[in-house]
């Protein structure tokens, strides 16, 4: 149909743009270039022969990589009248929310720095700065003194607004009606349900082999693991990354995860200009010195900024001392405009078990923010994003377990204030790090964090029976405090394929 | 493919509603927008464009000029296009739409006036309409825009490669290209540059507070 051929020469055409300003598009260039010396090469049909070239030297893979990428990490071009707001959020209501709640992190921002007379940002002086690159590798052990220093958010404030976001055009009123949400979250967003859920994670179904389930001991090796292994190491020799995201979301293998999960995000293997000293000190291995290494290389990478053209948050402005007004002293700050808030560092830490080398733990923090951790706090209408998450979860819970729902909902226990906090950290530092893994191997494989959402109803389905029980928000707290001995696949398959509806 | 935006009075909304509206309760779920065109002679409706608010389904219909003084009949020439799957729901609320002269029932040509029946089914959403309508009819050609040769003239010995299931045909995409290069030229243009990508100015960053603008 002419409307559809139009349709994906657009999404071409803006591809193909995006491609011409980046690295690979230099390489390409280069490597057609290099291989006209090349005997195969005939000038009668130049063109088919480097096709073929690069075919055979794997480059074509690379580009079809990138292009994979593309169409992954950003929407799909909207219509050419939608002015750039409307690309990172669409809902009017939800662009404002999302304005006043920055406004408000910027007044606290600001108060702060005004109470304990400290200036944003200043130019270190030299001795300060020769003291920071001596300590760059054992930052952890030298912490400056932040006790005065509050966070400048913490999740349960985010958590207030995002229940008092509201439509100003839908009925929200106090009668009952066939759409009455008991839930927290009141502003109508399109969920999926449980039979739509099971399409779209078809492959976690009980027919399919899950690593996570059935690599368990007791499990012979034969019947499944030896297998998936031996298709991932297939999958990394071809260097597909629509492959490898296809192949994980029956798990990854702990030997071959890391390379997985960097041809996923289309990490190249070349460190990049980061300012980071590479330690090869495999012997001692302190997270906190990489945590801080990081999220200071972070803060200050411009390059985050790109993401803002589809995150419906904006990055705060400042103006150079005095010159308040002034376009030309106008600077984004931080300089990646991302405010981080309290238990931030949690993105980082489970990445730390996977990469030893400070550049590429770099480089698959920062893919994995700007495809899907920047969604867990940003309002926005997404199907990813937190609000969908805690609609989707919610919906589950008065869907599937009314009872349980209503009971909790009596004693003044509302479900999402529990499992708010686990999905604003998607789950790190909740869970066991091999099976926080296996749960974040499914959000590259689906390219979605509604598994998120998922999880947390399946833990309350799991828990039920301890739950009924409870008279108080503290003691269905204490029920769910530690997750630490789930394990989440079987749990997320019970709660999916195996519950009777 | 170039067009040309025809200056159009869009008279108010008139809800559709069974008895009394005074005393009736509950809100109509159908409005009516009538769109003329004064001092424009009757012409060939190429685009339809406008910003949806909450309206569920949409039906149009024409009336076109005929010949001779047969008198012109209202056809229908788009029948419940749906422009939110789920009418309880978010899910296209707010989203710009275009529509084509491919798409409808009926030719086109000789334009005289337009009729938007909107309709909106769930009593969920307090009201409805759609905004920013524009009507566009077909331009001059468009002048020849620079771009990469290899895209409109692929090499003649090249061997035909065999159609795909399901991708257009890879010469007509090159000759779409050429159009859709220049609308993203144009989105380009027009966005602001709010992307200032750094954090200092001549090797200064001394910051005290952050701005709410």
């Amino acid at each position: 149909m002419l409307q559809e051929e139009s349709d994906l020469s657009l999404v071409i055409a803006q591809i193909v743009q995006k491609l011409k300003g980046s690295n690979l598009y230099a390489q390409l260039e280069r490597q057609a270039w290099a291989c006209l010396q090349r005997p195969e090469i005939r000038l009668e049909s130049l063109k088919e022969d480097i096709k073929e070239f690069f075919k055979i030297s794997g480059w074509e893979k690379k580009l079809q990589n990138a292009v994979y990428s593309e169409l992954n990490v950003y929407p799909l071009p909207s219509h050419p009248s939608a002015p750039p707001e409307h690309l990172k959020e669409p809902l009017v209501y939800m662009r404002k929310a999302q304005g006043s709640w920055e406004k408000r992190i910027l007044k606290s921002l600001n108060s702060m720095c005004t109470e304990l007379s400290i200036p944003l940002a200043r130019k270190r002086p030299v001795g300060e700065q020769k003291e920071l690159l001596n300590k760059w590798n054992e930052m952890g052990t030298d912490e400056p003194d932040l006790s005065l220093f509050r966070p400048v958010y913490a999740p349960k404030d985010f958590l207030e607004v995002l229940i008092n976001l509201r439509n100003p055009n839908y009925e929200n009123g106090d009668s009952l009606s066939f759409r009455t949400h008991l839930g927290l979250i009141q502003v109508p967003l399109k969920v999926k349900d449980i039979p739509e859920l099971k399409e779209c994670f078809v492959e976690l179904g009980l027919t399919t082999g899950q690593l996570g389930i059935d690599d368990s001991t007791q499990v012979p090796p034969e019947l499944f693991e030896n297998e998936h292994v031996r298709i991932g190491q297939k999958v990394l020799v071809q260097q597909d990354s629509a492959a490898a995201q296809q192949y994980i979301r029956q798990g990854s293998p702990t030997a071959l995860r890391a390379e997985l999960w960097a041809l996923i995000l289309n990490i190249s293997s070349q460190p990049e200009d980061v300012k980071l000293t590479a330690s090869n000190d495999d012997y001692y291995f302190v997270f906190e010195d990489y945590l801080y290494q990081v999220l200071l290389c972070f803060s200050r990478d411009t390059s985050v900024l790109g993401h803002f053209a589809y995150n419906s948050a904006s990055p705060p402005k400042s103006y150079i001392r005095g010159k308040l007004g002034l376009e030309e002293y106008a600077v984004f700050y931080p300089p990646n405009g991302v405010i981080p808030f309290h238990g931030f560092s949690m993105y980082v830490a489970p990445l730390c078990f996977l990469y030893h080398e400070p550049y590429k733990l770099y480089q698959i923090f920062r893919e994995m923010y700007v495809r899907f951790f920047f969604r867990l706090h940003s309002i926005s209408s997404h199907p990813s994003g937190i609000v969908s998450l805690c609609l989707l979860f919610e919906t589950l819970l008065q869907t599937y377990l009314p009872q349980l729902f209503y009971h909790l909902r009596e004693i003044g226990a509302q479900p999402l204030r529990i499992s708010f906090k686990w999905m604003v950290r998607a789950f790190s530092g909740y869970l066991a790090t091999d099976q926080l893994l296996l749960l974040w191997d499914r959000i590259l494989g689906y390219n979605s964090l509604e598994i998120l959402a998922v999880l947390a109803a399946a833990v309350f389905a799991f828990r039920a029976v301890n739950l009924m029980e409870v008279t108080s928000l503290a003691a269905a707290e204490a029920v769910l405090a530690d997750l630490s001995t789930l394990k989440v696949m079987p749990l997320l398959q019970i709660f999916l394929f195996a519950t009777v509806t | 493919m170039s067009r040309v935006l025809v200056p159009c009075h869009v008279k108010s909304t008139v809800a559709l509603q069974v008895g009394d509206m005074r005393t009736s309760q509950g809100r109509p779920g159908v409005l009516v927008v009538d769109v003329t065109f004064p001092n424009v002679a009757p012409f060939e409706l190429q685009e339809i464009m406008f910003k949806n608010y909450y309206t569920a389904f949409l039906s149009i219909r024409v009336r076109q000029q005929t010949p001779l003084h047969t008198p012109s009949k209202w056809v229908t020439c788009l029948r419940d296009y749906c422009l939110m799957p789920d009418p309880h729901s978010e899910e296209g609320a707010q989203e710009y739409v275009s529509l084509f002269k491919h798409q409808m029932l009926c030719d086109m040509t000789r334009v005289l006036e337009l009729r938007l029946i909107l309709r909106q089914p769930s009593p969920l959403w307090l009201s409805f309409t759609v905004e920013e309508l524009q009507i566009y009819q077909q331009g001059p050609k468009s002048p020849s825009l620079t771009f990469p040769k290899w895209l409109s003239h692929p090499v003649s010995n090249e061997q035909p490669v065999p159609r795909l299931e399901g991708l257009p045909d890879p010469s007509r995409v090159s000759s779409e290209v050429q159009q859709m290069w220049a609308l993203t030229e144009m989105i380009r243009a027009s966005h602001s540059s709010t992307r200032i990508g750094r954090f200092d100015v001549d090797g200064c960053y001394d910051l005290n507070l952050l701005s709410y603008t």
